[in-house]
């Protein structure tokens, strides 16, 4: 993984004691709450509902075990023992103080990690494929070119009051895991015809109260321009997104309104007056990044990988397990382990200081020292021995952290709703909980198969409900919660928005609704075929008829 | 109103002219940009120097074929968080070349004199109780620059790979 | 008639608090202030801003509530579960809940 020079560090550092003095200035009654808020929300400090919360940035999900130890000695002195990993690989604290914020950054600096930017009208963390660098298709690795644009986007001195906040996401496989579409700038590594690789760049994706899928503004950069290349695309959209009203600010309205070709011959203008100055990317800087991201000395295929073999057809829950949480590595003799997150215990993403820990010892034992955190809300392993599958899963079930589903109905996306945040309308987390112990049978979820289950409190849409095979959309109606039902969305690289598919249904309700949907789907679905593309085969009629039959009746 | 130029504080020598203002005949003003492309010819006939004032909606483009004859561009902060004029001022610097005063004008949180800095702004209009000693300290919080910008600041990047000698 | 109490997050920690009797600010609705007519929320009001001024706490606002079975409890969903804490952490509760919430 990258780990920082004398300059990465020195910068972190002096933002530590910037924020200081911030924070004492605010403390002192120096400054307002209207003035603060700008300053603390650049440092990943929002005022939540019950307290206080802090956004910590994880870089393209990637964490050492020193610094997920950090985090959970975070955790335990500074918060209530837990963080809550959100779907922008990003891990969140509920319950920090202000007056010890400064010293959490300071914490964190010590372990070359920061909340700049988490928040607030600029880039946000930069994500990348939490299987890059071990994916068995891949063109090449995302994390280096995340990386590269981290840097670039640090306080930028031009783009730090952006019209609205600035996502951007990476990805290096055909196979889509970042949901690059719902991005306001997708990365793709692709190879043009020449065979040289580079990346098609796509705008305009995004979720919120206006989804939008990401549209191809260039369908290849060469590599060394990547840089100069979104410095002019930040610029027009600086200059020309909308500044009068906050839901219209995001590029995705940008690109709506003018249209992709005219953004297009704006950005490309603006890009040749640039392309060729300091940004050019050196060959040097690039490698200096690439090496830090080099693959490790694998080890050959140890004979006892058949142990494992042994162990999964002697015990059936090991099996599901490995069935269904561990996949193909691009090295023979390896297998990425995909740790979930969601369990009866707790709400989806949430982990305790003692699992961080925990998680943390077994990254050493078993895969490098690196976790990583996916835009699931779950974790992966990404340089597994198959020869130590079963211990490794042995110790993570001890955790609590293997739980047979991911992927499956019950690995649900889910924001904090009204639980923590002050901006919901509804609660999400008791839904989810209540789904997953309506089909907590593991043997139904994987007989329903592949479905992602997406829940927001809110429609600024931080659970993807958009995106979800099956979405589910918290609203107030006078005072009680109700839940919206969408259904079709898919975040992957044949990303789709969610259709709504009728009258919301109320909280006692909802669980039966979806229930009704996955019975419909397996009543009608062909042999062999997933929820998604029996949707996409049969339209929403069929689910329609089935929960609202006074409806449809009505109607006929 | 007081000016920080430079990291000094200054008496301004300049006198913002309203729109609905006349031009007084002697002194250095800066006027709109409305009434600049009116009167341009008679602005320019003046024995006193002339700036304009760009509202954030403005670009640089705007003024880039007149700078030669503008001693002042004053780029606008209607709301600290109001981003253009950053981009505004580095085109003025990087693309047009501009060599005379940019300055910041409105609503500005004192986190913000390093940016403004970095995009080429070396003078704004602050309020009555700013200090120099808060603009050094602003403009010194963080000494490590990952983007090239106005300043010519040298990056991170380059101070990794210095050019060969 | 319509009651009423202030409420804010408290600057240096966060936590949810409502203006008291004494003027201070409690965790506890049990001690909190409430307000019925104008001459008191001007009173109230005053005693806010400035609360805000001096940045104990941060962006004070009234809140509706009813007096039932002696405990003050607030009317919309969102303001009991700031008032009584996360309904999935019953065990950070700040005070205790009345079965009435359907929290």
């Amino acid at each position: 993984m990258y780990h920082y020079d004398e300059l990465d560090q020195r910068l972190v550092d002096e933002r530590v004691e910037q924020f200081r003095d911030q924070v004492t200035r605010r403390i002192a009654g120096e400054i307002t709450e209207d003035e603060f808020k700008p300053l603390r929300l650049m440092n990943g400090l929002y005022l939540q509902l019950h307290a206080y919360m802090l956004r910590i940035g994880i870089p393209y999900g990637v964490l050492s075990s020193v610094q997920l130890r950090k985090l959970a000695h975070i955790a335990r002195t500074y918060d209530r023992g837990y963080g809550h990993f959100t779907t922008r690989q990003c891990l969140q604290l509920n319950w920090p103080k202000l007056e010890e914020a400064p010293h959490i950054l300071a914490e964190l600096a010590e372990v070359q990690m920061h909340a700049i930017q988490t928040s607030g009208n600029s880039f946000r963390n930069i994500t990348a494929d939490q299987y890059a660098g071990v994916a068995a298709n891949e063109i090449e690795d995302s994390r280096i070119w995340a990386e590269i644009i981290r840097q670039w986007s640090l306080l930028h001195p031009e783009f730090s009051f952006l019209p609205r906040k600035f996502k951007i996401a990476v990805t290096g496989s055909p196979r889509d895991r970042t949901a690059v579409k719902f991005h306001d700038i997708g990365i793709v590594i692709r190879k043009n015809e020449k065979g040289e690789v580079g990346f098609e760049i796509l705008v305009g994706g995004g979720m919120g109260r206006t989804p939008m899928i990401g549209q191809t503004i260039r369908a290849f950069l060469p590599k060394k321009h990547l840089l100069s290349y979104l410095e002019a695309l930040l610029r027009i959209y600086n200059l020309m997104g909308r500044r009068d009203n906050k839901y219209k600010a995001r590029i995705k309205i940008l690109v709506f309104e003018l249209g992709i070709e005219e953004l297009q011959k704006l950005v490309e203008d603006e890009w040749n007056q640039i392309k060729d100055g300091p940004l050019a990317l050196p060959q040097d800087e690039i490698d200096r990044i690439s090496n830090q991201f080099a693959p490790p000395q694998w080890k050959k295929p140890q004979a006892a990988r058949l142990g494992a073999e042994v162990q999964r057809l002697k015990n059936p829950a090991f099996a599901d397990w490995v069935n269904v949480n561990v996949t193909g590595h691009k090295q023979p003799g390896y297998a990425i382990v995909n740790l979930s997150l969601k369990t009866l215990d707790a709400p989806p993403g949430d982990v305790t200081a003692e699992q961080m820990d925990g998680i943390a010892d077994l990254a050493e034992r078993y895969s490098l020292g690196e976790t990583r955190a996916t835009h699931e809300q779950n974790l992966v392993f990404a340089y597994v021995q198959e020869a130590d599958l079963y211990q490794l899963w042995r110790a993570l079930d001890e955790l609590g952290l293997a739980t047979p589903n991911v992927g499956l109905i019950s690995d649900i996306i889910c924001c904090p709703g009204l639980d923590y945040c002050a901006l919901a309308s509804a609660r999400s987390i008791p839904v989810a909980e209540r789904i997953s112990r309506r089909f907590r049978d593991l043997r139904r979820q994987n007989d329903i198969g592949g479905l992602k289950l997406k829940i927001s409190g809110c429609v600024n849409a931080c659970g993807h409900h958009h995106a979800g095979h099956i979405g589910i959309l918290g609203v107030d109606r006078q005072g009680e919660e109700f839940y919206q039902i969408t259904l079709g969305g898919s975040a992957d690289e044949n990303a789709s928005i969610g259709k709504i598919i009728g009258p919301a249904f109320s909280s006692e309700d909802v669980v039966e609704a979806v229930e009704t949907i996955v019975n419909t789907y397996v009543d009608i679905r062909e042999e062999g075929e997933a929820f998604l593309d029996t949707y996409r085969r049969v339209g929403e009629e069929p689910f329609k008829e089935r929960l609202y039959p006074e409806l449809t009746d009505a109607a006929a | 109103m007081p000016l920080l130029k430079d990291g000094k504080l200054i008496e301004d020598p300049w006198t913002h002219i309203p729109d609905e203002v006349a031009v007084p005949a002697s002194g250095p003003v800066i006027v709109g940009l409305k009434r600049w492309r009116e009167e341009r010819d008679s602005l320019c006939k003046r024995k006193d120097p002339v700036g304009v004032r760009l509202k954030s909606n403005h670009t640089a483009g705007d003024v880039a074929d007149d700078l030669e004859h503008l001693g002042v561009v004053a780029l606008a902060f209607p709301a600290f968080t109001d981003g253009r004029a950053y981009t505004n001022a580095r085109r003025l610097r990087e693309r047009y070349g501009y060599k005379g005063e940019i300055r910041a004008i409105g609503d500005a949180l004192r986190d913000q004199y390093l940016f403004m800095q970095r995009c080429g702004f070396d003078a704004l209009e602050v309020r009555e109780n700013e200090t120099e000693k808060n603009w050094q300290e602003a403009t010194n919080a963080i000494t490590v620059y990952y983007q090239p910008a106005a300043d010519g600041g040298k990056t991170a990047l380059q101070r990794r790979h210095p050019p060969a000698a | 008639m319509v009651l009423q109490v202030f409420t804010a997050n408290r600057v240096c920690d966060g936590i949810v608090v409502f203006l008291a009797e004494d003027g201070n600010w409690t965790t506890s609705l049990e001690e909190c202030r409430v307000i019925g007519d104008g001459g008191a929320l001007k009173q109230a009001m005053a005693t806010a801003e400035k609360a805000a001024e001096y940045a104990v706490v941060a962006d004070p606002y009234l809140i509706d509530v009813i007096e039932e079975n002696d405990a003050i409890r607030p009317i919309r969903y969102r303001e009991r579960i700031r008032a009584y804490g996360p309904p999935i952490h019953p065990d950070f509760a700040k005070q205790a809940i009345p079965a009435a919430t359907g929290l």
